[in-house]
């Protein structure tokens, strides 16, 4: 059965026909051309299709696009400024290494900053914790880590103010 | 060890360059970070059908008939194919492997019959309308039960399932050696099956144009020799002189599966052609796990053997090595693999062979490494154990019999820049090998010898570049090499920059289409910095003296006097002349010019022997690394506590890609020591997901410490050699022998996992008992 839903994508009001059994990921990659969430499993083991929907990560695959309804989205191409300033996070995974194949790389960075809203100074535990559900076989997470780590201002409670700053600077 | 005089002479090499040396982000990461970036998941071309293959039901069995009338049927079903369909595709290097089984199936990942259709969902249903009819025959799963006169037959018009390939070499006398020895040891170790886990799954996409001439869109490591490949398929098609282009988009991870051309390619070529439509095939997760190409399992003897002073005096490895079904590259290992039996630290008399057998199992292929973690895993833990014999500390045996700058070795393998003797040293000094202390806590190392300089497999070794300057400055670069993620473009800008004088973003690296880039022989061995580096750097050279004598021209000022930095010429400090300006000029000036060169760069390595000695590789890296464990003797689990990776790099052209490296390399030898292990169950995969097939998460990362040992190698582009393998090559022994160093016990057989870490502890005690077996509810010996 297909149905109307509306939701905000990427800060964008979204107004699209839909089949009961469409997952996010279908809808957003082959509905809406947002191909930056990707497959790599189809059953919610790999997370490099997470994006976030209402402040959580969530594995786009195993999420149905009728529960979006009325939802805020986030996916990997919303993440940067409208004039195209990267986010804290993305220059960050760009200059500590964080991406060598980058298949993983935009679950890994949306699964990073749903944590960092929710925890805006994680530990390394909290950091490994809230990314073990997303694979990554190329860089042995250390520089992912690494990456996420240093976005964390230990000395503000703000990290808004973090990634505003770093957001603005190049 | 970097000491501090060394520290300071590379701090001072270091200021001489703009970009080399230098953490410089890689060129595609933020086309990445933003989603950008496109891989073929994310490809499509207009009128594009979607292929699906249908695999075998059984892991040996004659085909009584293939019923296709349903999926024919079936609304959407553009095409449908069987072995009887289609012309003699043969894939595998002895042709073993025919695109589709006609007459019988060897494996469970045997294709049986294709389809394209509309969408995907009808393709799926389409593969589930197929009657195939089986008859089943006897099958065989272990190589060595597969040597025996009596075991079925994989191809019987092979007559035996040992692969006839002539894997033995002997150099000096190991008998001799052997009655001269007065420590000894002999040994069985075997490594399992493990797969590369590439995040994206495999795909390709097919499309001829109205004249037959072919385009493919795919994920490979080889686009030269795939082309080659392609090209053949066609001719079997009875198609001749067309074109074939190979696309490759974004890579989402290769590690070595990608080093041969699969049926799912050739399947989409077929599929495309009876289509006469785009034809795409992309893999599932299951499917990418039980229709791709696992490093084979070994069994390895090994017997070693040293004087009273520690001296190796021999080794002597025999083999068997788990083929599969069909030939591929995992039959031709042991040709690297010979590298550290031959060579890794001194030993003057060797002797080696290995079977590749033939069984119903998946064909194996190159995984990252290439045969030199399994043979390194039996060495490095024999050295171990031969130490303990000698009754010399581990760290003093291996600096005795380390190999030194200058050293010929049995193979003929010509030891130029070596920094293994450091490599040691830093391990041994970090990680305070010999000191006192907890129980359950012990410390490991294992080295490694790697080809740094290429490796000519194939006749040639070699890679072309195409350099060329626009009006601006900028320059575009066309190479044959293939970044699949390891990032390649960022180090051949790199090198470029240097060389010309402009900043990485001035640089455009083209690597991704056969119709514009140069050939290359393929992205393994860990040979793309050196060679396609070199290649790079040789075309930059050349463009580098015309820009120079055009300048000369242009300015009245002697070449030598001339500095190319910072986009200008300069002129004692001054900038004098913009190379963009210059570039401009010559196009806009009577028999003007344009800055374009090209170049071939094939290193001067040599193809083995008959008796396989020859120079395979012009240099070669080396690296040591050392693990310090905790083993929890109740559980038997393994916990890593320190580790650190020392590697002879050559030069470290950026160190960012490089600990990205060393750090990728490293968890993926942790997870083949302790986790990873393909469940073949009577040639069934039985975990082909990401629940049961033990990948390491970011829970098990490890901060590994990446020390880089620089020996500035003389024939590498500034100095550098091959790294992308020797991360994972030396982890596992390095991680068996700490686990001995802490509870005594030494596992011989990857994984090494709590099971049978907790077994070896309760054997070692006397336990017979290893608890209750949950389903029989008996006890269950250890063992």
């Amino acid at each position: 059965m297909s149905r109307e839903i509306k939701f905000v994508l990427n800060g964008a009001q979204t107004c699209v026909a839909i089949e009961d059994d469409w997952n996010l990921l279908y809808l957003l990659r082959e509905k809406l051309g947002l191909t930056g969430a990707k497959e790599g499993c189809g059953r919610g083991e790999c997370g490099a299709c997470t994006v976030i929907v209402d402040g959580l990560a969530v594995n786009s695959c195993l999420y149905f696009a009728v529960e979006i309804d009325g939802k805020e989205v986030l996916t990997i191409e919303g993440l940067a400024g409208a004039d195209g300033t990267l986010h804290a996070l993305q220059k960050s995974f760009v200059s500590n290494g964080g991406i060598q194949c980058g298949f993983c790389t935009p679950g890994m960075i949306l699964s990073a900053k749903a944590l960092l809203d929710e925890n805006p100074q994680p530990t390394e535990a909290d950091i490994k914790q809230a990314l073990a559900g997303n694979l990554c076989r190329c860089t042995g997470y250390v520089q992912i880590i690494e990456s996420v780590e240093a976005v964390v201002d230990k000395s503000s409670g703000d990290i808004n103010a973090v990634v505003r700053e770093t957001g603005d600077s190049d | 060890m970097i000491d501090d005089q060394e520290r300071n002479g590379k701090k001072e090499i270091m200021e001489e360059f703009t970009v080399i040396g230098k953490r410089i982000s890689k060129v595609d990461a933020v086309d990445k970070a933003t989603g950008r970036a496109l891989y073929i998941q994310d490809l499509k071309l207009p009128g594009m059908l979607y292929g699906r293959i249908l695999y075998s039901k059984y892991p040996h069995a004659h085909i009584i008939r293939v019923g296709t009338e349903k999926a024919k049927a079936l609304p959407g079903v553009i095409t449908v194919l069987t072995g009887e369909d289609i012309p003699p595709v043969r894939l595998g290097f002895y042709k073993d492997n025919p695109l589709l089984k006609a007459g019988k199936v060897r494996s469970y990942r045997d294709e049986v019959a294709a389809v394209a259709a509309t969408d995907p969902e009808i393709a799926r249903e389409a593969i589930s309308l197929i009657d195939v009819t089986y008859e089943a025959l006897p099958a065989i799963f272990d190589p060595e039960e597969a040597l025996k006169p009596e075991a079925p037959l994989v191809h019987e018009e092979h007559k035996t399932n040992l692969l006839k390939m002539p894997w033995s070499l002997h150099y000096g006398d190991v008998e001799a050696a052997k009655l001269d020895a007065v420590f000894n040891v002999s040994e069985r170790f075997s490594t399992t099956w493990v797969t590369h886990c590439c995040m994206g799954t495999s795909g390709a996409i097919a499309d001829f144009d109205h004249s037959n001439n072919l385009t493919v869109y795919t994920n490979t490591q080889i686009p030269s020799l795939a082309q080659k490949d392609f090209q053949e398929t066609l001719k079997i098609l009875g198609v001749k002189d067309k074109r074939v282009r190979v696309i490759k988009p974004c890579i989402g991870g290769g590690f070595g599966s990608k080093l041969d051309t699969y049926a799912y390619e050739h399947m989409a070529i077929l599929l495309a052609w009876y289509a006469r439509r785009p034809v795409k095939i992309l893999f599932e997760r299951e499917e990418e796990f039980i229709a791709t190409s696992p490093r084979q399992p070994t069994v390895t003897y090994i017997s070693m053997g040293c004087d009273k002073e520690g001296r190796l005096l021999y080794r002597d490895m025999s083999m068997v090595l788990d083929n599969g079904a069909y030939t591929s590259w995992g039959a031709t290992t042991p040709s690297v693999m010979m590298m550290p039996i031959t060579s890794l630290y001194r030993v003057p008399n060797v002797r080696y062979s290995a079977k590749c057998v033939y069984t119903n199992n998946t064909y194996s292929q190159a995984m990252r490494g290439y045969g030199n973690p399994q043979a390194t895993f039996a060495i490095e833990s024999a050295i171990d154990m031969l130490a303990e014999a000698a009754g010399i500390d581990r760290v003093e045996f291996r600096r005795i019999n380390s190999n030194q700058p200058g050293d010929v070795t049995p193979q003929g393998l010509r030891i130029t820049s070596c920094g293994l003797p450091e490599c040691i040293e830093a391990v041994s000094k970090d990680l305070e090998f010999g000191r006192s202390r907890e129980n359950g806590v012990g410390v490991g190392l294992a080295s490694l010898i790697h080809v740094g300089g290429g490796a000519r497999i194939y006749k040639s070794d070699g890679c072309g570049t195409i350099i060329k300057m626009d009006d601006y400055g900028k320059v575009d670069v066309f190479t044959g090499a293939s970044d699949m993620g390891q990032g390649s473009d960022t180090i051949i800008a790199q090198i470029v920059a240097e060389e010309l004088g402009v900043q990485v973003d001035d640089v455009h690296v083209f690597h991704q289409d056969t119709d514009i880039c140069p050939w290359d022989v393929g992205a393994h061995a860990s040979r793309t910095t050196f060679v396609a580096g070199n290649s790079a750097l040789g075309a930059a050279k050349k463009i580098r003296l015309r820009l120079l004598a055009m300048a000369s021209k242009a300015t009245g000022v002697d070449e030598d006097k001339l500095v190319l930095r910072d986009r200008a010429f300069f002129v004692e400090g001054k900038p004098v002349l913009p190379i963009a300006k210059l570039l401009r000029g010559s196009h806009f000036t009577p028999r003007g010019e344009m800055m374009m060169a090209d170049n071939f760069y094939d290193p001067p390595n040599e193809n083995m022997g008959k008796d396989f000695r020859g120079n395979m590789s012009a240099t070669y890296s080396f690296g040591t690394h050392g693990v310090r464990v905790k083993v929890d003797e109740a559980t038997g689990k393994v916990e890593i506590l320190d580790y650190i990776a020392a590697h002879d790099v050559g030069r470290a052209i950026n160190p960012l890609l490089l600990d990205g490296q060393v750090h990728g390399g490293v968890l993926m030898g942790v997870g083949y020591a302790l986790t990873e292990q393909v469940i073949m169950e009577n040639g069934r995969n039985m975990n082909p997901d990401f629940r049961d097939y033990k990948v390491l998460t970011a829970m098990d990362a490890i901060h590994s410490k990446a020390v880089v040992i620089e020996t500035i190698d003389d024939q590498g582009p500034f100095g550098a050699k091959g790294i992308g393998e020797p991360g994972c090559v030396p982890t596992a022994p390095a991680i068996a022998n700490a686990i001995y160093d802490a509870i005594g016990v030494r596992i011989k057989d990857l994984p090494i996992t709590p099971e049978k870490v907790l077994a070896a502890i309760k054997k070692k005690n006397g336990t017979v008992s290893c608890g209750i077996d949950a389903f029989t509810q008996k006890e269950q010996a250890c063992e």
